[in-house]
């Protein structure tokens, strides 16, 4: 007899656990398979995390978090997506916008409601809406429309029961980004109907094109029916600081506190004093790092049409998601077999969806140099690979 | 673009045209054009390397010298800095703000070649009236980067989502 609950023994274990136990054994593996920056946090960031730890008594702060980080967080978003909330009510520190995912669900869930999920996309959010006693419904997205959520798509996946949508833009793995027309045409769906949206902006300050990320909340409809998330970790390259939050309407924002408050209390007192000093001194150093994402991005991306598989140009996160079905192998057969023959680690696009499969995921937060050996090695494989195929 | 070139060769200019061509996402005639074009106009006044002398087995010193003078008629600051900078020893020369005129950096041997060069080149000049040395024991960083590379290990899991 199992005391396990049924609902958790029957998830399935995350794609991307089951390949990490695989490579991990592997010895002189190189990876493109990581989701956080190589980056260090800027050390400004440290030092007042250091001078925190030296000079405050860390005590819990209140369960929203700081006020002073809250009022941050406020100009912040004022500022980047342009839309407002008061520190005092509509702003909830979380433990990384993981947190903010699983808090969201819970608050929004009754028992069998049903929760759109776009995908390709991050391993959790199904899990979450499960969890949460939720019915996941998935809406697919293809590279025809650069992965982009079409009104069309989401529009014969609602049905009476749909209570929220997770819109998770820029995404991870796709790299693909939501411009201000996509999301305008979301909108219009969405306007008259009661669903709220969990948007997941946690890479909006990554992107790469002419316009800056959109966030659907800056729609005036829209900003009393979503639930914008995000975070520290791969902005200020603080993954480890766990540290994220959540902007939204009151009632929900309350609800959220509500269970954040009994099962986390509030985030670590230590980090959210670094959240502060990163908000109001290190957007630079989120320029540089851009910057140099930027780069990579377009070697990476060079380095997969110049061995002939198709990759469609990612504007956002630190992803490509190139197509590998040009060699006949499926995404889990590509990867393990790349993993084992040329010793790179790269995560299979079904780890983030049915629909990933065909494409594989890699990450450019590594240096140019290691992802050039990266691409010699893939570029070596996907030859050989063809040369069996013909 | 310049900026955009400048930025990436500042950092590691031993990058070639057609990877900076890939990384800007431009054609790499336009890039070759662009460089070209800086160099013709100083906009690049060279490409140097980065060398910690402290690892090799060489005898020198680096002084920060401090530098008063009495600006000239007519040619101001400029005659009395091309006067200081012409002279091989002189690595650098900043007019600065503040108690003093220019920073000039220079290099010997040893410091008795350096207070030599002082004070029969440097002092001996009319318009300079005093000057002040500062010898450098150590040089922790440079142009930005760490000579001991204090870069920490890259210790994140092999795949994460």
């Amino acid at each position: 007899m199992s005391f396990v609950a049924k609902h958790i023994e029957e998830m399935p274990p995350s794609g991307i656990r089951k390949f990490f136990d695989v490579a991990n054994e592997i010895e002189g593996v190189i990876s493109l398979g990581v989701g956080e920056p190589d980056f260090e946090t800027p050390w400004a960031i440290k030092e007042r995390g250091i001078y925190t730890i030296e000079n405050k008594r860390l005590v819990y702060s209140s369960n929203a978090g700081l006020l002073e980080l809250r009022e941050e967080i406020s100009n912040y978003l004022k500022n980047t997506i342009g839309v407002k909330y008061t520190p005092k009510g509509e702003i909830l520190v979380t433990v990384g916008a993981s947190e903010g995912i699983d808090a969201a669900l819970r608050a929004v869930i009754n028992p069998g409601d049903e929760v759109l999920v776009v995908e390709p996309s991050y391993v959790s959010y199904k899990p979450c809406v499960v969890m949460a006693g939720g019915f996941p419904v998935v809406i697919e997205t293809t590279e025809e429309n650069d992965f982009r959520l079409k009104p069309k798509d989401l529009l014969e996946k609602i049905t009476p029961k749909t209570k929220a949508l997770i819109l998770p833009y820029p995404n991870n793995p796709t790299g693909a980004v939501m411009e201000r027309s996509d999301l305008a045409a979301i909108e219009k769906v969405l306007k008259y109907r009661d669903i709220v949206v969990i948007s997941d902006e946690i890479y909006s300050e990554l992107t790469y094109g002419e316009d800056k990320h959109v966030s659907i909340a800056s729609f005036e409809s829209m900003r009393d029916k979503t639930i914008v998330l995000n975070g520290f970790s791969k902005a200020f390259a603080m993954t480890g600081w766990r540290l994220g939050y959540a902007a939204g309407p009151k009632d929900i924002i309350a609800a959220m506190t509500k269970i954040h408050q009994y099962i986390i209390m509030c985030a670590p007192t230590v980090s959210q004093y670094a959240g502060i000093e990163a908000l109001t001194s290190c957007r630079s150093s989120v320029e540089k790092m851009k910057k140099e994402y930027d780069a990579r991005r377009r070697v990476m991306r060079k380095g997969f049409l110049d061995m002939g598989l198709e990759c469609f140009e990612a504007l956002g996160a630190f992803y490509l998601f190139p197509s590998i079905k040009s060699t006949g192998l499926s995404s889990d057969e590509f990867a393990e077999r790349l993993l084992f023959e040329e010793k790179v680690a790269v995560v299979p696009g079904t780890a983030f969806g049915k629909c990933g499969e065909g494409n594989i995921r890699c990450s450019y937060a590594y240096s140019i140099d290691e992802i050039k050996t990266a691409l010699e090695r893939i570029a070596r494989f996907v030859k050989k690979v063809k040369a069996e195929k013909d | 673009m310049e900026k955009d070139i400048l930025e990436i060769l500042e950092k590691d200019s031993r990058i070639t045209a057609e990877d900076i061509a890939v990384m800007l996402g431009k054609p790499v005639e336009e890039v070759n054009a662009c460089i070209k074009k800086m160099e013709d106009e100083r906009l690049i006044c060279g490409y140097t390397i980065l060398a910690d002398w402290d690892k090799v087995e060489k005898e020198y010193v680096i002084a920060m010298i401090e530098v008063k003078v009495t600006p000239q008629r007519d040619a101001g600051y400029e005659a009395i800095a091309k006067r200081i900078y012409k002279f091989d020893e002189v690595k650098s020369v900043y007019l600065m703000s503040g108690a003093y005129d220019f920073m000039v950096l220079m290099e010997g041997k040893n410091i008795k070649e350096i207070s030599h060069f002082i004070s029969s080149k440097l002092s001996t000049l009319d318009s300079v009236t005093s000057t002040a040395t500062h010898f450098v024991l150590k040089k922790y960083k440079d142009y930005g980067i760490v000579m001991d590379d204090d870069k920490l290990a890259d210790e994140r899991m092999i795949v994460s989502p």
